[in-house]
């Protein structure tokens, strides 16, 4: 209640103030409440889709996983072992090989 | 279908992760809908995929380049860059680690902490902060990983084009002041950054970033309150970010909200596995090799762009032209910045326009009649005060990092 009566009387002043050099300015930070979207789009279906989007969608959105450019066996396999062991991603260990070959597919034209 | 998450059900998700672990994950479900983009862009990128959603969706926050939704990487399109040298708040570019952001900050709740390796634990409120004496610079933050997209052989990570970057008037307080008021203990060796930021995964590592003791001190160093005259958007770390000058982004802890001194160097993943660079020249390797020592990313290095002709755009040949843009020096001003119109045959001093300071964004403008008819190349370089040049070929490392390489912008004279 009394910083509400200050911040009242600071701004009050503030506007009775001269606008004068930049550094002399008042400002006033203000709450924020802003909700973010969630990005709730799927991976496109194909064989190993299920487990794709069953793993992965908790911690990230698709969109930067189907912008990578064509990657080989081995960068993919690297991806998903670093998503599992340096952030902790639950990922079920007999997923891993379908997720791999789903995200190596996406690299290659699609009909 | 765009689904606004609170982060008290991003809280429960992520306890519900934590006990169900795989299982839990699977029984998610998901709209399969998506409806975020509005419009779309292409983005030159080798062999692509090159094309990408521009986004309004995001709050605070104007049309931006969708990279990714959750957590949020937006990219500022290249045009905003031939507006001003100060990056607009609203286009200013968006990247977080983790998706546990909180959606609400109280100003008058809010407190950093400052501990660890000091005389005095702090707590303070934002009003404490700003009666600090308040400072002011004018810096550019950059993403280590700025332009990955055009690395060759591509790697994996964020595929930005070269809008992962912006340039603010940043207001606030010396790190030195605060870090003065708790009182450095002797045998203090780095200050380590936390922000209000969590991961999903409660064992994941949370997003730290540290700095040497004497970098923390430099004076330099600053906790910003406003970017650009006002407060920072939620999605640039409102209410208080950390001011890096001339070192990579990575650095600038958003949200920031706990400052630990430390007697011993940080062994968090994020000051020290994550953010590395080969410890070669120019952190530079071949595709494919193994073996080097790898070191924390730092200071940035001179980049150039021209904003006021794109990519395949045509010129007229024998008509006067006006090429302009921007460059920056890295950890230092920039001393020149030179043209070529003849893909690189041949250079023309470039005039620089004014100097916001050796961390800021320099416009330049160049007057030229493009030379014969058919495809050229318009090419910009930007040399540092520190006599550091942009190089011809592109420097290679396997996390994309630190590109800056002389740009082309190849376009058809007639």
């Amino acid at each position: 209640m009394l910083r509400q009566v200050l911040l009242t009387a600071l701004i009050a002043a503030a506007a009775l103030m001269p606008r004068g050099a930049h550094a002399e300015e008042k400002l006033v930070l203000k709450s924020v409440t802003a909700d973010l979207p969630f990005g709730d789009r799927m991976f496109p279906d194909g064989p190993g889709s299920e487990a794709v989007n069953n793993n992965c969608l908790a911690c990230h959105s698709a969109g930067m996983v189907l912008t990578q450019p064509a990657l080989s066996k081995e960068q993919w396999h690297a991806e998903v072992e670093k998503m599992r062991t340096a952030y902790k991603a639950p990922i079920d260990p007999k997923d891993v090989n379908a997720i791999v070959d789903y995200l190596v597919g996406l690299g290659k034209p699609r009909q | 279908m765009q689904r606004a998450l609170s982060v008290q059900s991003l809280a429960s998700r992520r306890r519900f992760l934590g006990t169900a672990g795989a299982a839990g994950a699977a029984s998610l479900t998901l709209s399969p809908l998506s409806a975020l983009a509005d419009a779309m862009i292409k983005l030159p990128l080798p062999g692509g995929p090159d094309e990408r959603s521009i986004t309004t969706a995001f709050p605070q926050k104007g049309a931006l380049i969708l990279q990714r939704t959750r957590p949020p990487l937006l990219e500022t399109p290249l045009e905003v860059f031939d507006q001003s040298v100060f990056t607009p708040n609203d286009k200013f570019y968006v990247r977080w680690h983790w998706s546990l952001i909180p959606s609400t900050v109280d100003v008058s709740s809010f407190r950093l902490a400052v501990h660890g390796h000091v005389n005095q634990n702090l707590s303070l409120s934002l009003d404490e902060l700003m009666a600090l004496p308040r400072v002011e610079l004018v810096a550019i933050n950059q993403c280590s990983g700025n332009s990955r997209g055009y690395f060759q052989p591509r790697v994996s990570g964020a595929q930005w084009s070269h809008g992962a970057m912006g340039n603010a008037r940043w207001t606030g307080v010396r790190l030195k002041d605060v870090l003065d008021r708790a009182g450095v203990k002797p045998g203090a060796v780095q200050v380590r950054f936390n922000g209000m930021d969590e991961p999903i995964v409660p064992d994941a590592p949370d997003f730290m970033k540290s700095l040497a003791i004497d970098h923390a001190r430099d004076g330099e160093v600053m906790l910003a309150y406003a970017m650009n005259g006002e407060q920072l958007p939620l999605l640039n770390g409102f209410p208080l970010r950390l001011i890096v000058p001339g070192w990579f982004s990575t650095y600038w802890v958003k949200m920031l909200n706990d400052i630990e001194v430390l007697d011993q160097p940080d062994t968090n993943f994020w000051t020290k596995t994550a953010y590395t660079i080969p410890d070669t020249p120019h952190a530079n390797v071949q595709p494919g090799q193994t073996g080097f020592k790898s070191v924390p990313i730092s200071r940035m290095v001179p980049r150039s762009f021209i904003t006021n002709i794109k990519p395949g755009d045509a010129l007229q040949a024998g008509a006067p032209t006006l090429a302009r843009g921007i460059a920056f020096g890295g950890d230092t001003g920039v001393a020149r910045v030179d043209f070529s119109s003849d893909g690189g045959n041949t250079w023309q001093q470039a005039q620089l326009g004014k100097d916001e300071g050796k961390y800021s964004f320099r416009q330049w403008q160049f007057r030229f009649t493009a030379p014969g008819r058919g495809s050229q190349v318009l090419m910009v370089r930007c040399t540092s005060s520190s006599g550091e040049t942009q190089p011809n070929t592109p420097y290679w490392n396997p996390s994309g990092f630190m590109r800056n390489v002389i740009e082309q912008t190849p376009v058809v004279v007639s």
